[in-house]
């Protein structure tokens, strides 16, 4: 993933040019302040997946603790063939995808009406950003109890007050989490999301040159064109930025499914993290997670390179400023 | 649009001004999409709402069919959840997000600077390798994390939370105070050395104006996610260093469900992060952005 830092400076110089003449003690003189920070960060974060590779070659469940030995790659192809485990990718997919499509949608539609001015614009934006500042365990508590619940939650609650006030007797009473699992786990991250999705693309509608925009009104464009042509391929780097920051974050979801559905009913809601975190501390099989550890980052490597290709993008056009 | 071109050219000119400036100047939404861009807040808004409403009513208030939302109002859950012993929770939670976002700062400010002001070679290969750990999924370092910090003798300590946390967060860290230092004025910077101004003053008088809104809103970020973080805490901690995430599923399962005191302690522990992000709104977007949108 390298590749893409190495291009930068190619295309765009630095913004200051590092003097040739400077020698070494004036190199170490600059990394120095560097170092600190680097060094922490290989020691807390690089070395413990060295350990999750090494572990990942051995057969290891501390509930048999005399028989830990190496068995090389035979996790990995436990890994791939394990129904579960193609369970769990299957739902971090599904997860993932939806919560970053939708909130990224219903973000854009909020940001584009803040973006023009009515009354309580600003009140309406805080008020939008809550559920973003609201802690994410917190917040699936909330919804698994407060609004699911099917005897005394909002969303039954309220179904049964309209039946009411219709003259029925009683409302539907729905067991949302059990019904519908997924969509309940997408629909609070969606909630929890959507904010996020919104600062970023208000953020970038707020960067449109109004020339522009003025410029096109005068030409006699209509709204729709305007958008079409001029504000969406603006807003484009901006919903890449979000896609990919909304993706490398619900692809760890798991705080809601710990809380709301403890990846059930069976397996329906099980993402990778979850699943990963029930062979460690419920099976107990450590080399297996391990193997399930490594071919998650796998998997994240891949959106990575693809994150990093858009936010060099980014970092490019802010360097060459 | 005919009018607009037959006004006055100094009127158009001051418009552009303003909408370029100002985006107070902003079209007006019509009074149909003020409609909708209010319906819409009040039902992102309403799960909030009704969180902190339950938490000011009884028990037997808060778990109706259909919903009374104005129910006579109550302090007693908050004041259980005090005599419950929410408050060590609270403290270890305010340690690791305050100790940790301090540990992080001491080390990603020199780091950005090394990064922006004075910049070492390869410098954006640096700053890569620091966002690719953001891409590793924490998921995936837990069990190494989990057998070292046990073999440490460190499980149930605050201190593992945060190095933890300040791991977690130094990267994002990084990247903000670099594109916020990054603004200090080069030119600045160079007549302050011509005119033999020493490091110290440079930084005091030049860089540190600059930077502090930076700072202000890279700690915030990081106090945030600290603060909510709960995989590794409710993982690598038990009795005596459980953070407020912990207590909340914890008091759950214990205590079978009392609807308006988990919404009491659901506010309770959301305030910290609610107020703070109400009051630097506009330094979330960027902070959250990793400083690539303004």
């Amino acid at each position: 993933m390298h590749d893409h830092a190495h291009r930068t400076p190619k295309t765009a110089p630095p913004p200051v040019r590092i003097r040739k003449s400077s020698g070494t003690a004036a190199k170490w003189k600059r990394r120095i302040p560097l170092l600190p920070a680097l060094i922490f960060t290989i020691v807390v974060t690089q070395l413990p997946f060295v350990a999750t590779l090494i572990i990942s070659t051995f057969q290891w469940n501390i509930l048999r603790p005399g028989e830990r030995h190496f068995v090389g790659l035979s996790n990995f192809s436990f890994v791939f063939t394990d129904e579960r485990l193609r369970t769990a990718v299957l739902n971090t997919v599904v997860l993932t995808a939806s919560v970053v499509v939708i909130s990224v949608i219903l973000g854009l539609g909020l940001a584009m009406l803040l973006d023009r001015r009515f009354a309580g614009r600003g009140l309406a934006r805080t008020l939008l950003i809550a559920p973003f500042l609201v802690m994410p365990v917190a917040a699936a508590l909330l919804w698994k109890h407060a609004i699911y619940n099917p005897d005394y939650g909002l969303l039954n609650g309220t179904l049964n007050a309209v039946y009411r006030l219709f003259g029925a007797d009683n409302g539907p009473t729905v067991d949302w989490i059990s019904s519908y699992p997924m969509p309940a786990v997408v629909i609070s991250l969606v909630w929890q999301w959507t904010p996020f999705m919104m600062l970023i693309l208000l953020a970038g509608l707020q960067a449109q040159p109004g020339d522009v925009l003025e410029a096109a009104r005068m030409d006699g464009a209509s709204a729709l064109q305007t958008f079409r042509h001029i504000t969406l391929p603006h807003l484009r780097q901006y919903i890449e930025l979000g896609v990919l920051l909304g993706t490398i974050y619900v692809v760890q979801t798991f705080d809601a499914v710990f809380t709301i559905t403890q990846g059930g009913p069976g397996s329906q809601t099980t993402n990778l993290p979850y699943e990963i975190y029930m062979t460690m501390f419920r099976k107990y099989e450590y080399g297996e997670a391990a193997a399930a550890g490594v071919v998650v980052v796998l998997g994240a490597f891949v959106i990575a390179t693809f994150a990093l290709r858009t936010i060099a993008s980014l970092f490019r056009e802010e360097v060459s400023r | 649009m005919t009018h607009a071109a037959v006004a006055a050219p100094g009127t158009r000119f001051k418009k552009l001004l303003r909408r370029k400036d100002d985006h107070g100047g902003a079209p007006k939404l019509s009074p149909l999409w003020t409609f909708v861009a209010w319906l819409a807040t009040l039902a992102f808004f309403a799960p909030v709402a009704w969180m902190v409403l339950t938490s000011f009513h009884q028990e037997a208030d808060a778990a109706t069919n259909p919903p009374t939302p104005f129910a006579a109002v109550t302090f007693d859950q908050y004041k259980l959840l005090f005599s419950r012993d929410i408050t060590p929770f609270l403290l270890n939670s305010a340690m690791a997000s305050v100790l940790s976002t301090i540990l992080v700062l001491a080390l990603a400010v020199p780091a950005a600077y090394a990064l922006s002001i004075k910049p070492v070679e390869k410098w954006t290969d640096v700053m890569f390798f620091f966002l690719s750990t953001k891409f590793l999924p924490a998921i995936a370092a837990l069990l190494p994390v989990y057998l070292i910090v046990k073999d440490a003798g460190m499980l149930d300590n605050v201190w593992t939370l945060v190095i933890l946390y300040t791991a977690m967060n130094l990267p994002i860290a990084v990247w903000m105070m670099r594109s916020f230092l990054a603004e200090v004025p080069k030119e600045i910077l160079e007549a302050a050395e011509v005119d033999g101004a020493g490091l110290l003053t440079v930084l005091w008088r030049v860089v540190a104006p600059v930077a502090m809104p930076g700072l202000a809103a890279t700690s915030l970020i990081c106090f945030i996610f600290s603060w909510n973080e709960f995989m590794f805490a409710v993982n690598l901690t038990a009795t005596k260093a459980s953070t407020a995430p912990v207590f909340l599923v914890g008091f759950i399962t214990n205590e079978g469900l009392f609807l308006a005191r988990l919404c009491a302690a659901a506010t309770l522990v959301s305030l910290p992060v609610l107020i703070a992000g109400f009051a630097a709104q506009d330094k979330l977007v960027r902070g959250l952005s990793l400083g690539a949108v303004k």
